[in-house]
């Protein structure tokens, strides 16, 4: 497969050529602000084109057709739209706290949209510890969340950061744990060794019915976690108006909204790297032929063609289930998911040490 | 040895992600900022209510449950993180590493077992 790494060593000597290292290492950050950027803004674009298109065929309406070819330019008029807007400061508000969210929910999810694997070379921050710098960073959004709510000075908005508050913190303990399921079976942390250890089978395939049961958990968890499909209760519009950004005016609520579609793809994102291989291409061991045809796709569209698949199941889920009570998902998360969770952590450890996994 | 773009530290880049994210975030305000239209009335600073006055303080009183939640989601958290290292080392030691998270996990387990039965988990 087409190794990214030979672009950039290439581009990285390039520059060495003619400049001195300081130098180097800054264009090369300027490069990757560059990039990621670029990436951030055409998957967030994407993503809501793509959620408005789905939601339209779930729901047999066309979605989005007035504004260019089958809708297309619809995200771009949205764009300048809400970029002339006013930004309304409310009296009484806590102005540092309330303009200081908006940074925080989006460093969050620029942080972890940093650390997925987009192809063989292609990956930014790659640390050692990687998937659990992904679940540290992740968590920062929270914290913009509940800021939001807590410095917009309205009763709506405090009752929508208090519920989405409590209700991602929950569902990160599932998504946590079934990532440690993952982990676990994996022996790294590393988001390239996850990679590399699914060379031969994805790990949903190789992790018998734990792992599969951790998928099943992370899928749940981690739609919860983004405040979407039928846990969207911080934003019930019928009681709290919109949640938390209620009091948030043009672009500031922009970045809210940008920030939970690039949540989605950052979560759809890590199921693919965990459970369905990163960017690894489709393996069946002993089919020689067909596992070279597989190795011929990029390996970019694997990445981005597994993370739109999960997307597309996570809109499913969205569009077919009816919005639960408070209770219900606190009791789903604490009752079922976790207790069920860390059985299904410890029934992994055991198949991890006994070898019973495939591909042992 | 961990793969890394161009070579550079991965906390540079991490930091440089982060840079990207403010400068998003600056770029978009002050593009707003420059074009947005700029009103100043009286009633535009009331805080959304159903369209009628505010009434009382916004800092209104809430379900003490959020706060019992917040607790149980400290203490779960803190021994998940407790649980990575294992996880990653859990495949080289075998079944030593298995008794000591077990007994870990069931000390844990205890805990949950215990706020189930005080009636924490149920929202009131």
């Amino acid at each position: 497969m087409f190794d990214f790494g030979i672009v950039t060593n290439w581009i990285h000597e390039f520059l060495m050529r003619f400049m001195p290292a300081w130098l180097t290492t800054t264009v090369e950050c300027v490069l990757v602000a560059v990039g990621l950027l670029v990436a951030y803004s055409l998957i967030a674009m994407f993503y809501i084109f793509y959620e408005r298109k789905v939601c339209g065929w779930i729901q047999c309406r066309l979605g989005p057709m007035r504004v260019g070819k089958w809708g297309l330019l619809q995200v771009f008029a949205d764009v300048i739209k809400i970029l002339q807007k006013e930004l309304i400061t409310l009296w009484h508000t806590d102005k540092f706290l309330f303009k200081l969210a908006p940074y925080l929910v989006l460093i969050a999810s620029m942080l972890t949209f940093a650390c997925l694997p987009w192809g063989r070379g292609l990956q930014i921050v790659d640390m050692n510890i990687g998937v659990f710098f992904i679940v540290a960073v992740s968590s920062i959004g929270v914290l913009g969340i509940l800021l939001a709510g807590w410095a917009s000075n309205s009763k709506y908005t405090l009752i929508g950061a208090m519920r989405s508050g409590a209700q991602m913190i929950s569902y990160e303990l599932s998504c946590g744990i079934s990532i440690l399921t993952i982990v676990c079976l994996a022996g790294t942390m590393s988001v390239t060794g996850i990679v590399e250890a699914q060379a031969d089978g994805w790990f949903i395939f190789k992790g018998h019915l734990p792992a599969v049961l951790a998928f099943i958990i992370y899928i749940i968890a981690a739609n919860a976690e983004n405040n979407r499909g039928p846990f969207d209760l911080p934003e019930a519009e019928h009681e709290l108006t919109a949640g938390y950004h209620t009091e948030y005016s043009g672009i500031h609520f922009g970045f809210f909204y940008l920030a939970e579609y690039l949540n989605l793809f950052i979560v759809s994102g890590i199921a693919a790297l965990l459970f369905l291989g990163g960017w690894m291409p489709l393996h069946i061991s002993g089919w020689d032929g067909f596992n070279a045809v597989m190795d011929y796709i990029p390996s970019v569209v694997w990445f981005l063609g597994k993370a739109f698949f999960m997307t597309f199941i996570f809109m499913w889920i969205r569009w077919s289930f009816p919005r639960v009570r408070i209770d219900q998902m606190l009791a789903l998360e604490w009752r079922y998911l976790m207790p069920i969770g860390l059985v299904n952590l410890v029934v992994m450890a055991i198949i991890v040490t006994k070898g019973w996994y495939f591909g042992a | 040895m961990d793969f890394s773009i161009f070579g550079v530290q991965s906390t540079t880049l991490a930091i440089t992600a982060a840079l990207t994210g403010v400068l998003l975030v600056v770029g978009a305000l002050v593009i707003a900022w420059l074009i947005g239209p700029r009103s100043y009335t009286e009633k535009k600073g009331e805080p959304f209510e159903c369209g009628i006055p505010t009434r009382g303080d916004s800092m209104a009183q809430y379900h003490v449950g959020y706060y019992l939640f917040a607790i149980l989601f400290l203490m779960f958290d803190v021994e998940t993180v407790f649980l990575f290292p294992w996880a990653t080392i859990c495949k080289n030691i075998g079944t030593q590493a298995l008794l000591a998270v077990g007994t870990f996990l069931v000390i844990l387990v205890l805990g949950l077992a215990y706020a189930w039965k005080k009636g924490a988990l149920r929202w009131k």
